[in-house]
């Protein structure tokens, strides 16, 4: 059995006739943060997605603490202590920023989640969620709304958090803003996934990385110590590389 | 004074539609399903509450205190047996499973109850009227209107308030994002369903109170429905309630006019609105 906190081996997805990932292989140990990146197609979104039980993968394909999960409905995914910030970020039109959050505060609750986020804690992160509390959520900037997102995600009080491109269409101070978070989120001994296509970002949040290419991993190593040679290699095409 | 009339009976009318709106809003509001079988649903209920109230000589609201729980069991149960196999992005299978009960509906009812009409005895209650300034009104419509206001307000209150009411709109708003906080849709759809016929409990006392049914009037009732939720804004709660006051004084209004026209003048407003205004007077484009 591994001692990652969630692991996949030969993960396979697909999207109807057309395969998005082609046997991936990867692990996350307890309170590590590792980032996926790869250019747009490399099937980056598809790996959480499959991860977060939203496409129809194998059991044995991933493992969460060495128990096979693979293909378990989302809300049970989240009940085992995954959450995720979705790409987009999908956020409850018509409802406002407080309902967004009190969403996921419920269910944790209800399923029984214990962990460090309450709303107050997370209006310390981010003190402009208690100051738009009532706003509906399409109301609010690119920012706000991914700080919600997360905020929602956090309060699932996951073990585990996918970030699916965080700093999507946000200006740098607000993506320096939303990435200033992310030490607090691991100090609670969650561990990250971050999916990220700015490989600075990435590099600087994350203890390794993997690249992905057209749905195969080109390269894994600790991100300090993976080169800019070997990413572009690995981003644009070539060989599997180790560092 | 004939018009001011009609208009507080277009009033007292409107009550008993938002009763049958207010469920099919629910779903439609969640779930995307226009329930065929709505109507029929009403009929079945009242049918089975006149059955109660004859075998076990029970008055009308003794038979709401039995009819409402059976209802909401009843709607939790299609869900869990059919709708949950055929809600989705497509709205077409759920119509066609729905308009298949409806026809199975009538057809159980006309096995059992035959195609007799028949209502539930108010003990006077439905014939009861005071006069206020001139206007005869109605106590049974009133009682129907207040319990409409009262299920209406309650409704929208669990919608806004409570956990279950966060999840259904939240559901409702985004089903996979509802699902990555670890919200069950199946079950929030089982629940919604369940208060959505529930509703209807009350409504099939009321209707068979006011008036006769019998196996074949479910559809009279899911047009009135379906006119009221189109008229106020799908998936409105209280864009239901408003949509059945403008059908129930369009009604009365036409009744005025024309006895004939009443109910002309019903699908005349909703045509109207569904070729002017298409989300409704409350719905947002």
């Amino acid at each position: 059995m591994s001692g990652a906190i969630l692991s996949t081996h030969g993960l396979i997805a697909r999207y109807g006739d057309f395969q998005a990932l082609y046997g991936i292989d990867f692990e996350i140990d307890a309170g590590e943060a590792v980032a996926l990146i790869g250019a747009n197609g490399a099937g980056k979104s598809t790996f959480l997605r499959a991860l977060m039980g939203l496409l129809p993968v194998a059991a044995g394909m991933v493992r969460m603490e060495g128990t096979p999960i693979g293909g378990t409905a989302t809300d049970r995914m989240v009940q085992m202590g995954v959450a995720i910030v979705p790409e987009g970020r999908r956020l409850f039109a018509g409802m406002s920023v407080e309902d967004n959050l009190r969403v996921a505060m419920d269910q944790a609750e209800r399923l029984g989640r214990k962990g460090g986020w309450s709303l107050q804690r997370l209006h310390d992160l981010f003190p402009i969620l208690k100051e738009k509390a009532r706003t509906p959520v399409q109301s609010l900037s690119g920012g706000q709304q991914q700080m919600v997102s997360i905020g929602r995600a956090l309060l699932c009080q996951p073990k585990l958090l996918l970030c699916d491109e965080i700093s999507l269409g946000l200006a740098p101070k607000v993506i320096r803003e939303i990435y200033a978070a992310l030490p607090e989120v691991r100090a609670q001994g969650t561990s990250i996934i971050l999916v990220e296509q700015d490989v600075g970002l990435a590099k600087q949040a994350s203890d390794r990385l993997y690249c992905l290419l057209e749905g195969r991993v080109t390269l894994t190593g600790p991100s300090a110590e993976v080169t800019r040679d070997a990413i572009s290699q690995a981003y644009f095409g070539g060989s599997h590389a180790v560092v | 004074m004939q018009w001011f009339d009609a208009l507080v009976q277009g009033v007292l009318l409107g009550g008993m539609y938002a009763q049958y709106a207010l469920g099919m809003a629910l779903m439609f509001g969640v779930m995307k399903i226009v329930n065929v079988s709505h109507g029929d649903l009403v009929i079945l209920l009242s049918l089975v509450g006149i059955s109660l109230a004859s075998s076990f000589g029970l008055g009308p609201f003794t038979v709401m205190v039995a009819l409402v729980p059976l209802a909401l069991a009843l709607g939790w149960i299609l869900q869990k047996a059919i709708l949950n196999k055929v809600v989705g992005e497509d709205p077409l299978p759920s119509l066609i499973a729905t308009f298949g009960l409806s026809l199975a509906l009538q057809n159980l009812m006309l096995q059992i109850w035959s195609a007799n009409s028949r209502s539930l005895p108010g003990g006077g209650i439905e014939s009861r009227s005071i006069e206020i300034g001139g206007i005869y009104i109605g106590l049974l419509p009133v009682i129907v209107l207040v319990f409409a206001i009262g299920l209406t307000w309650g409704l929208d209150l669990m919608l806004k308030r409570t956990r279950f009411g966060r999840a259904l709109r939240a559901a409702a708003a985004d089903v996979e994002a509802a699902a990555m906080t670890g919200i069950d849709a199946r079950k929030v759809y089982a629940s919604a369903t369940a208060i959505a016929v529930g509703i209807l409990g009350f409504a099939a006392v009321f209707q068979s109170l006011r008036s006769t049914v019998a196996p074949a009037d479910g559809g009279a009732q899911l047009i009135y429905a379906f006119e009221a939720v189109i008229i106020g804004g799908m998936g409105s709660i209280w864009g239901a309630f408003a949509g059945s006051m403008v059908l129930g004084i369009t009604q009365a209004i036409g009744f005025r006019i024309d006895p004939g026209f009443g109910v002309l003048a019903g699908h005349l407003v909703f045509l109207l609105v569904l070729a002017t205004r298409p989300q409704g007077l409350f719905g947002k484009v």
